[in-house]
């Protein structure tokens, strides 16, 4: 088998003596959709956070790169040096520039230098600006171009997010809870968009709604998060009839199924 | 809808307003139709919209409130300061060839630092350089331990209330609590003379549209862009890839000096320059300024500053003791009622004279749509 792209071992955090993530281990392969579900406080954002660089593991290591001669260490980067290498990463609450106009929140994240020096000379060139009609055509936003980020709907900036994060042509897309407030069509629209990504991409999907997780695991690998470790991986259905896993989920109630 | 309609008459207001200022205002002085005081007071108020337009950058921009940004202001007016304590000469009370109060502290040889200062490059140079640096270090150390929002206001605020301690001492050789004054020749025209005085007051007002104009050359670059999005959500930007610390380092540091040209302008026209331009309020007042004329416009800040200051110099005349709580209780106003500022005014006011002058509708309009929530 390959080398995989985003190699995660034995990784823990500790946030005031509570263990956020405790020996986790976790593979993401070159255009795999991978989706990451477990109940609440089971360590998802914490994971995100571990990868992106906003937190620091206390032990373990986190790798980027499917060559292993030249893989990149996330733990020594921040934030905006991991992003650069190509891992890009969709907040839970849709993080849009709310006074930008959806164009500008489009031309902000296209990939390109992202010095002081660069952003005040830069020009959009016409390849940017296709690659932008591109993005505003597959995010469903092309009308509302001129439209103030802020005035959108819930679902259309949580569109506009993951519009923003293709702009950037990350290797990695790192999806946090992307059906977060949707309609039903609007999020069967979102796991067509994320399902169209994988293999061009690499996806690693956060999300509690279950048909969703049924629709967009149809190929892929489905990761079960709980107290801070893999409590269990596989196919949608085999995960599903888990003994173990239907404990965690029925066990803690009302809690992240439905 | 109008809008395009109101920036274009923006657009030319603020080049009528602008010949007005630099042309027509140093003419009508000239002939004698307004004082030598009233000029020097405007050349005042312009210099205070150079440190108003300097907060805004940094509070109304990038959503970084500074609290100290006299602090830099008043560092450009001591170093324009030190060069016209040095052109006295020895015109002083004293008449050595020493400023009066190294004279008065015993000082018979000019101390190393205060040499180069006779020559103005020198001293304009260090007009750009010694703020520069202080806020690239200030700023330097702050944003890289990410420090934000009101614990960044408290530093800047600290920052300023630490220098004014500093300058308050005779020992610091920059005249302690007296500052400088009697300034008597700059660039060897007499301060004395209106000519002068206009030149001065005509060289702010060119100062300001051009530091206007930059500032709006610089809100429609990719930079402008970036820093109102670190104002609306810094985290988006850094895990977009940018190094924030970096924007807003670079911003910090170039409010600093356009604060820096506003007090070196100031210095030779209000004629003194001490530490109480440091003090922590002046800062605060600096922030109310961008309050009242509109945070985060490119016109707001000057608007604040004119009107505040002008409203400031007859207010302590007329009403000595009641300044501080009209100038509080304005800011309180303007906070509740008219978040955009003055001039958020014409927008707000629009609809309501079309209600006036306009036809009446013949049928009752119809329910206004809901603003969309965010």
């Amino acid at each position: 088998m390959s080398h995989p792209l985003l190699t995660v071992e034995d990784v823990s955090k500790t946030y005031d003596g509570f263990k956020a993530i405790s020996n986790l281990t976790f593979y993401l392969f070159e255009g795999e959709l991978r989706t990451v579900i477990g109940p609440n406080g089971a360590g998802k954002s914490t994971f995100f956070d571990l990868i992106t660089g906003r937190a620091k593991p206390d032990k373990g290591k986190i790798e980027f790169g499917s060559d292993p001669a030249s893989h990149h260490d996330l733990a020594g980067l921040n934030e905006y040096e991991i992003n650069r290498l190509g891992i890009g990463r969709k907040f839970q609450t849709p993080s849009v520039y709310t006074e930008h106009t959806v164009l500008d929140n489009l031309v902000l994240s296209l990939k390109g230098p992202r010095g002081v020096f660069a952003s005040l000379l830069h020009r959009l060139s016409s390849t940017d600006r296709d690659r932008i009609d591109e993005i505003l055509k597959l995010i469903r936003l092309a009308e509302k171009r001129d439209w103030k980020a802020g005035l959108l709907a819930h679902g259309e900036k949580q569109w506009l997010e993951i519009g923003m994060l293709l702009a950037q042509e990350p290797k990695v897309l790192l999806v946090d809870e992307p059906a977060a407030g949707m309609t039903d069509e609007e999020t069967y629209r979102t796991g067509e968009l994320l399902l169209s990504l994988a293999g061009k991409h690499s996806l690693v999907v956060v999300e509690h709604d279950m048909t969703f997780v049924k629709q967009i695991a149809a190929n892929g690998q489905v990761t079960v998060l709980h107290q801070g470790s893999v409590l269990c991986e596989g196919k949608f259905d085999d995960v599903q009839a888990d003994q173990k896993v239907r404990e965690v989920y029925l066990g803690r109630g009302k809690h992240g199924t439905r | 809808m109008n809008k395009s309609l109101f920036r274009r008459f923006e657009g030319s207001a603020v080049i009528v307003v602008a010949l007005l200022l630099i042309v027509g205002f140093p003419l009508l002085n000239a002939y004698g139709f307004v004082s030598n005081f009233t000029l020097s007071l405007w050349g005042k108020y312009l210099c205070y919209a150079l440190l108003a337009m300097s907060v805004d950058l940094l509070w109304g921009y990038t959503g970084l409130l500074s609290l100290g940004q006299a602090l830099f202001f008043a560092l450009g007016g001591y170093m324009h300061g030190m060069y016209l304590m040095r052109m006295i000469g020895d015109l002083g009370q004293y008449h050595k060839p020493l400023p009066d109060f190294l004279v008065f502290l015993g000082w018979t040889k000019l101390p190393a630092f205060w040499e180069p200062f006779a020559s103005f490059p020198f001293a304009l140079t260090m007009v750009f350089v010694v703020p520069g640096l202080i806020a690239g270090l200030f700023g330097f150390l702050a944003f890289r331990s990410r420090i934000k929002g009101v614990y960044f206001s408290i530093l800047t605020q600290a920052l300023t209330y630490a220098a004014s301690i500093m300058f308050f001492r005779n020992n610091l050789l920059l005249g302690g609590n007296n500052g400088f004054t009697d300034f008597k020749f700059i660039l060897g025209h007499s301060l004395a003379q209106p000519a002068t005085a206009r030149g001065l007051y005509i060289a702010t007002a060119v100062t300001l549209l051009l530091v206007f104009l930059f500032c709006r050359w610089l809100s429609r670059t990719k930079f402008g862009l970036v820093q109102q999005a670190i104002r609306d959500g810094e985290n988006r930007v850094l895990f977009s890839g940018y190094a924030t610390a970096h924007y807003k380092l670079f911003i910090f540091i170039l409010a600093a000096l356009i604060a820096a040209v506003g007090g070196a302008l100031y210095t030779p026209q209000v004629g003194i320059i001490n530490p109480s331009e440091m003090q922590a309020e002046k800062s605060l007042e600096a922030v109310v300024w961008v309050a009242v004329g509109g945070r985060g416009t490119l016109l707001g800040p000057i608007v604040g500053a004119i009107s505040i200051n002008a409203l400031k110099s007859w207010a302590t005349r007329a009403f000595p003791d009641l300044w501080l709580i009209i100038l509080g209780g304005l800011f309180i106003l303007v906070v509740l009622f008219l978040p955009g500022g003055l001039v958020s005014l014409p927008q707000r006011l629009a609809p309501l004279w079309k209600k006036l002058t306009g036809p009446k509708p013949e049928a009752p309009a119809a329910a206004p749509v809901p603003a969309p929530k965010s």
